[in-house]
């Protein structure tokens, strides 16, 4: 069993050797992470984190060829965010010529081999524990670093448009890590697109540290096509008096597998993880989300919204950790669920594991069919069915949208939304 | 306007309308009274076109259309309108926008052009103005954090604003306070015309003190039991429902 696993993996390492080696993190990390991927394999079914996520078997059909082969991105007229600076990362490297070319007191944007953090890459995203952190730390080539000084309010938005693109099957690796200073505060978008004639299975694995009193506020946007496919993994750690805050808006892609994991390692630190998706055709839309709280008087709170439509599959897994020390904890999460059609699946977990005695916490799930209450209130206007679908759709969206503290965020989520439900 | 035939009406099997028969022509109040559970609301939902209800007899005519056949959509935008007795909140929809929407949809049923916003602009302001609605509610997202008596009001606003040929008020003034109340009926009496009717469905005599009704219909288990003019309301306040209870169980066993 141990060996048939293996396969997929060995293949794919096999094929990975054109990839650009690793210059950031330490040698030893990267054949721990090799030797991890070997043994452990691609995760199937069968493993308790994967269950409705077959990536095993996704590699076996989808990406038997697949091999680094990134094709090149002309232009990124297509993906403005407004009053936004863009900075783009094409398969994981900082491109500045498609960048906006502007200098920002506080900001550091280079990459992570130029950054030279040391240790403090690969200390968040633990390359033994989870199989794609491992295939992303053996080959991530130069990786991109984003760093905010201590004491600078960065007063515009930065906007990192990721791009994946092949014109085969590609398997691209980015790496990111993402610093907030102390007392710092930065307005990050970031967004996943893909582009080229190939499909590209993109592993995205980011960092994000923020500092004592630092404060990042983080929308992710992915719509990633019919020709994308991605695991995004992030590990943000939440130091003292700190705030994260991060909506995850995912609109499209094949297979999308995010897992988000927030560390609240300093007193005093507030977490916010909020997330819309939506599941079209046979998309699978997969949220595994980890709040983590270790130390006391922390707050978390969590909101993810999922429409599924046609024979799309939507997964929300949220699990609360409340550590022995982490007493006065607040950490509520909340998971909403719309299928809209009746081959649509949304499959809801909320875990809570809690050590501490004197906490708040609590959880609450629900999935069901569009009110007919509500139709009929709309359509007893004069408004027909299919407005008044798409007006319901928009509210229930709006919930998780209007959590995005960020102007041009925002009006770029209502416009993606609008894009995807029209 | 509208003409209801030996209307039989059933909910899970059960029947809860057992042969309506009632007129209503241009310019008229009729206001429908009858003590819980004897089918006002009911009566209301299966006019407007809720799905929950399966017609078992009988037809309704509106404006010479079989009002059954048609869509919920299609029977407001042939003029009816139904006030709802609980207003849903639709967060993240703006009160003007769902308007908006709806007025263009129905001028769209009617081959007509879209309002301008100019003209939009105009008639929010000024029907807002008639039911004393604050600017912020107009703008709000449908009923979301509004109170009990915002929400009717807003209900009366739409109306004023769909201006329907017949408006169903469904229990307008349940658990409306006395200002409200006012508010209420004065939108109704100053957008009543001899072309348009409204059918007051209430539980109390006191709202049919601030809209006087030119007929008064007594429903009591599926059926319209008695009918008069207004002093009809005035003798069932004074006599209770228990007296037209035990009246016409005593018929019926």
């Amino acid at each position: 069993m141990i060996a048939e696993k293996s396969t997929t993996a060995i293949e794919l390492l096999d094929r990975m050797t054109g990839a650009p080696k690793v210059a950031f993190i330490s040698g030893q990390k990267v054949s721990e992470a090799l030797m991890y991927l070997s043994a452990n394999g691609i995760p199937n079914a069968k493993h308790e984190e994967y269950k409705y996520c077959n990536m095993d078997a996704l590699f076996r059909k989808e990406f038997k060829q697949a091999a680094y082969a990134p094709a090149a991105v002309s232009g990124i007229s297509d993906y403005q965010v407004n009053d936004a600076v863009t900075i783009v990362v094409e398969n994981g490297r900082y491109n500045p010529e498609l960048s906006d070319k502007v200098v920002i007191r506080g900001l550091h944007i280079c990459s992570l081999s130029e950054a030279k953090l040391g240790d403090k890459v690969a200390s968040l995203a633990d390359p033994n524990s989870d199989a794609f952190i491992a295939l992303n730390t053996a080959f991530s080539g130069e990786g991109f670093y984003l760093g905010v000084q201590d004491h600078s309010e960065i007063p515009m938005t930065i906007h990192v448009l990721y791009i994946s693109s092949s014109n085969g099957e590609g398997v691209v690796n980015p790496r990111s890590f993402v610093e907030i200073g102390q007392n710092a505060s930065l307005h990050l978008v970031e967004q996943q697109v893909v582009v080229g004639s190939g499909k590209v299975f993109t592993n995205y694995v980011s960092e994000k540290l923020v500092h004592e009193n630092g404060r990042l506020y983080n929308t992710i946007l992915q719509h990633e096509g019919d020709k994308g496919y991605s695991v995004n993994t992030t590990v943000a750690e939440v130091k003292r008096d700190a705030v994260y805050d991060a909506t995850t808006l995912t609109f499209s892609g094949q297979v999308v597998r995010n897992n988000h994991h927030v560390l609240l390692t300093g007193s005093n630190s507030v977490a916010h993880l909020n997330g819309l998706f939506t599941a079209e055709h046979n998309e699978l839309i997969d949220n595994h989300t980890l709040m983590d709280h270790r130390v006391p008087h922390c707050e978390s709170n969590e909101l993810y919204k999922g429409l599924a439509n046609g024979k799309g599959t939507g997964v929300f897994n949220g699990k609360i950790y409340v550590r022995k020390d982490a007493q006065k904890t607040n950490a509520y999460q909340s998971s909403k669920n719309i299928l809209l059609s009746d081959d649509a699946t949304i499959n809801t977990k909320p875990q809570l594991e809690i050590y501490a005695n004197d906490v708040k916490c609590s959880h609450g799930t629900s999935t069901g069919k569009i009110d007919p209450n509500h139709l009929f209130y709309l359509r007893a206007r004069g408004v027909g069915q299919a407005s008044a679908r798409k007006m319901l759709l928009a509210s229930f969206a709006h919930e998780v949208i209007e959590k995005i503290s960020d102007d041009g965020a925002r009006e770029k989520a209502i416009a993606l939304f609008e894009q995807y439900h029209p | 306007m509208l003409t209801i035939k030996n209307l039989h009406a059933a909910v899970d099997g059960k029947e809860i309308l057992k042969g309506i028969n009632l007129t209503i022509r241009p310019g008229e109040i009729h206001a429908i009274m009858g003590p819980n559970g004897s089918g006002k609301s009911t009566l209301s939902s299966v006019l407007a076109g809720r799905e929950d209800y399966e017609i078992t007899e009988g037809e309704v005519i509106f404006n010479g259309k079989d009002l059954l056949e048609l869509e919920t959509e299609d029977r407001a935008r042939e003029g009816l309108f139904l006030a709802f007795q609980y207003p849903i909140e639709i967060p993240g929809v703006s009160n003007v926008n769902f308007l908006k929407t709806a007025i263009n949809e129905i001028r769209a049923y009617h081959g007509q052009d879209a309002i301008s916003p100019k003209e939009f602009l105009e008639k929010v302001k000024e029907k807002q103005k008639l039911v004393e609605l604050d600017n912020k509610l107009a703008n709000r997202s449908v009923n979301e954090g509004f109170s009990g008596g915002e929400k009717k009001r807003n209900e009366i606003f739409q109306m004023a604003m769909l201006e329907p040929k017949l408006a169903i008020l469904d229990e307008t003034d349940s658990g409306l306070d006395i200002d409200a109340l006012r508010v209420v009926a004065q939108g109704v009496n100053t957008l009543k015309n001899k072309d348009n009717a409204f059918i007051v469905i209430t539980h109390y005599q006191r709202l049919l003190d601030y809209i006087v009704p030119d007929f008064v219909h007594i429903l009591y288990n599926g059926r319209i039991v008695q009918s008069g003019g207004k002093e009809l309301a005035l003798e069932l306040e004074k006599k209770g429902y228990e007296e037209i209870k035990k009246q016409y169980d005593a018929i019926s066993a």
